[in-house]
């Protein structure tokens, strides 16, 4: 990447640069001879309620004085088995779980879930619910990346970010609640649409966000980009080669700064993304420094395609017109036979579905996020709800990014790979 | 009133029950597959492994296989040439109820010819085992667990194959099967009972166990010793 033009080292490895040259390390080496210690590995256990883990994990070290040398990382503490409680629910009735999968980026979990249910089910959304759900998606990209940031940068002793990331965080979460209601429970899409449209004079919301946010954004960037000490917590830390990253699964920046130009919105377009103008950065390295200037980027891009987005943003209606999928409005239900006949079915039967699966991958704010869904002929319930976690196959990785790192390292690799449970552990 | 709250409980302790009349979306069923490069390729290589094409939601094929030989298969659509899926993006397991069996599913991703595939082997009530592919795709290891943990297939030659979301004591069975009621099996008291255990072999599993303890000791030793004098 272009942007890195500070290469630190700060004595941990003095013999070896970023590119296999050899760097003068500013720490002269010395020679103590190695006292002859026990050297029995030792067994520590970091959380399941501990901050630096991103709630609730819990890993398990085997340490070699201050080297990990295995982590065993034990997931399972959020579970709530909504792929289950989907089963009992119809199509739109599950909706509400999703939001409370990845509580960092909800609008992008509720818009996947029901665009996997339209393609299963064949309907095609009108233009300016497209545009809306883009825009949904785009802000919560911005929104997960920016929790991300500050919490990073708290984890290597950054204070100031985290203030700044979460005071922007805070007009993404009012533009929420001005759209849905909810600040984190977004629960806003329907099959064949949206739960409303947006609300009077809320793009002008949007417009002063993008007005002001990419200053925050500079000013993160001079404050971490080329911070010695960032650098040197990051630079060379967790690294692994584009092959072994995409055998191991991974998907999303972590993917992206191993050098791989994969993306979902590029490589299997959705709501028209190939016709937006955005690029998709990619590292070098494939190490923690790498991640962060991937995500860095991405949310500047984001910012380019909400500007897109908020320009074409077309009129007319946001639900699909079909009595069999939208709710009538509830005007029509309280004077309209026909209209109130619809409601009570779609109700009370829901909406039903042709046999069949159907996998959709999206790009989420945390890699690759894919909903699989399996119904029986005219049933309006899933008979399979599965997510495919990105950050679930993203941490599987980091017993292997860790070995022979030192415990803060470990810390920093487990921030790097932007993890959050709820969804891990569903 | 009160028959149909009863109904909506019942349904909770029973588990889902899907109706009979439903079909085996597979049924041996062939769609056409011209399209498709891979799944043509699939037909001419292994003829008689593959037991099924569709294709569902517009584009999306879907190859049903032989269950004993999808180590083989996934293998050639990983290394040939003109399929390279170098990606797997998700491994799943569906429960259909009513006896059926249950179907194991691959989702394929090549990054280099950017297609995708799904492929799904099924596996009888009685013989839930398969294959583990975590020697093609380091990916599977954590998603075989999964499906592991929730459906009960067992995969061969699986390095480290332990419940991942469910306690690795959890003695109530596979949650995602559709005859695993939705409150679990054993009675609330039990599970919080379950849940409140304090013993460290609840903690830790019998590998860190070993671990952690300490050679002079027989049983590693618990925080609490100094509060109880």
């Amino acid at each position: 990447m272009s942007k890195r033009t500070v290469e630190f080292n700060v004595g941990r490895n003095p013999e070896m640069g970023v590119d296999g040259s050899v760097v003068d390390s500013p720490i002269l080496p010395f020679d103590i001879p190695e006292p002859d210690l026990d050297t029995e590995n030792m067994l520590i256990n970091i959380g399941p309620q501990h901050p630096a883990t991103h709630g609730v994990l819990r890993l398990v070290c085997e340490l070699d004085g201050e080297t990990v040398k295995r982590v065993i990382p034990h997931i399972g503490y959020l579970h709530s088995s909504f792929e289950k409680l989907g089963e009992y629910r119809t199509w739109n009735q599950v909706v509400p779980l999703t939001d409370r999968m990845d509580y960092l980026a909800p609008l992008i979990y509720n818009c996947a879930y029901v665009m996997t249910v339209e393609k299963l089910m064949g309907i095609e959304v009108t233009e300016r619910c497209k545009v809306v759900r883009v825009i949904c998606m785009e802000m919560d990209r911005i929104f997960s990346h920016l929790l991300w940031l500050g919490t990073t940068a708290i984890d290597v002793g950054a204070f100031t970010p985290f203030l700044y990331a979460f005071q922007e965080r805070e007009r993404i979460y009012q533009l929420h609640e001005a759209f849905t209601g909810a600040r984190i429970t977004t629960s806003a899409t329907r099959v064949g649409g949206m739960m409303a449209d947006l609300p009077e004079g809320w793009t002008d919301g949007l417009q002063d966000f993008l007005d002001t946010f990419p200053d925050t954004l500079e000013e993160i960037d001079r404050l971490l980009t080329r911070n010695q000490i960032h650098i040197g917590r990051s630079q060379g830390i967790g690294a692994i080669s584009a092959e072994d990253a995409i055998n191991s699964g991974f998907t999303g920046a972590n993917l992206r700064a191993c050098g791989v130009d994969y993306d979902v919105r590029k490589d299997q377009p959705y709501y028209d993304y190939e016709t937006y103008d955005f690029e998709i950065p990619v590292g070098q390295h494939g190490d923690c420094y790498d991640r962060y200037l991937c995500r860095m980027e991405e949310m500047r891009q984001s910012v380019s395609l909400l500007r897109q987005a908020l320009e074409r943003l077309p009129g007319g209606p946001i639900d699909v017109e079909d009595p069999n999928i939208s709710l009538p409005s509830k005007t029509d239900c309280m004077s309209d036979m026909e209209s109130m006949i619809h409601h009570f079915k779609l109700i009370t039967d829901g909406i039903p579905a042709p046999e069949g699966d159907c996998y959709m991958p999206i790009e989420g704010s945390k890699g690759e996020l894919g909903m699989y869904i399996v119904a029986e002929e005219g049933g309006t319930k899933p008979v399979r709800w599965r997510i495919r976690p990105p950050s679930l196959v993203n941490l599987s990785v980091l017993p292997k990014l860790a070995e022979e790192h030192l415990v803060s390292d470990l810390i920093m690799i487990n921030a790097s790979l932007d993890i959050v449970l709820g969804e891990i552990d569903r | 009133m009160l028959d149909e709250t009863k109904t909506g409980l019942d349904a909770v302790e029973g588990g889902p029950q899907l109706s009979e009349k439903s079909t085996d979306s597979s049924g041996g069923k062939m769609d056409d597959p011209d399209g498709h490069p891979s799944v043509i390729a699939l037909f001419s290589q292994f003829g008689d492994a593959v037991s099924g094409h569709r294709v569902f939601a517009g584009t999306q094929h879907v190859v049903w296989i032989d269950s004993a030989r999808n180590l083989e298969i996934l293998s050639w659509l990983r290394e040939q040439q003109d399929h390279q899926y170098d990606m797997i993006s998700d491994i799943t397991a569906v429960d259909y109820g009513a006896g059926r069996p249950i179907e194991v599913v691959y989702q394929l991703f090549s990054t280099v010819h950017k297609r995708a595939l799904r492929v799904r082997c099924k596996l009888p009530l009685d013989g839930l085992e398969i294959d583990s592919i975590v020697e093609l795709w380091s990916a599977a290891n954590w998603l075989e667990r999964e499906v592991y943990d929730l459906f009960g297939v067992t995969f061969r030659k699986h390095p480290d194959l332990r419940r991942i979301l469910m306690p690795h004591d959890y003695e109530e069975g596979h949650p995602l099967r559709k005859d695993f009621p939705l409150r679990g099996r054993f009675s609330r008291a039990e599970q919080t009972r379950r849940a409140l255990d304090q013993s460290v072999e609840h903690s830790y599993i019998a590998e860190e166990m070993d671990l952690g303890r300490d050679p002079q000791q027989a049983t590693p030793i618990i925080g609490t010793k100094d509060r109880d004098e």
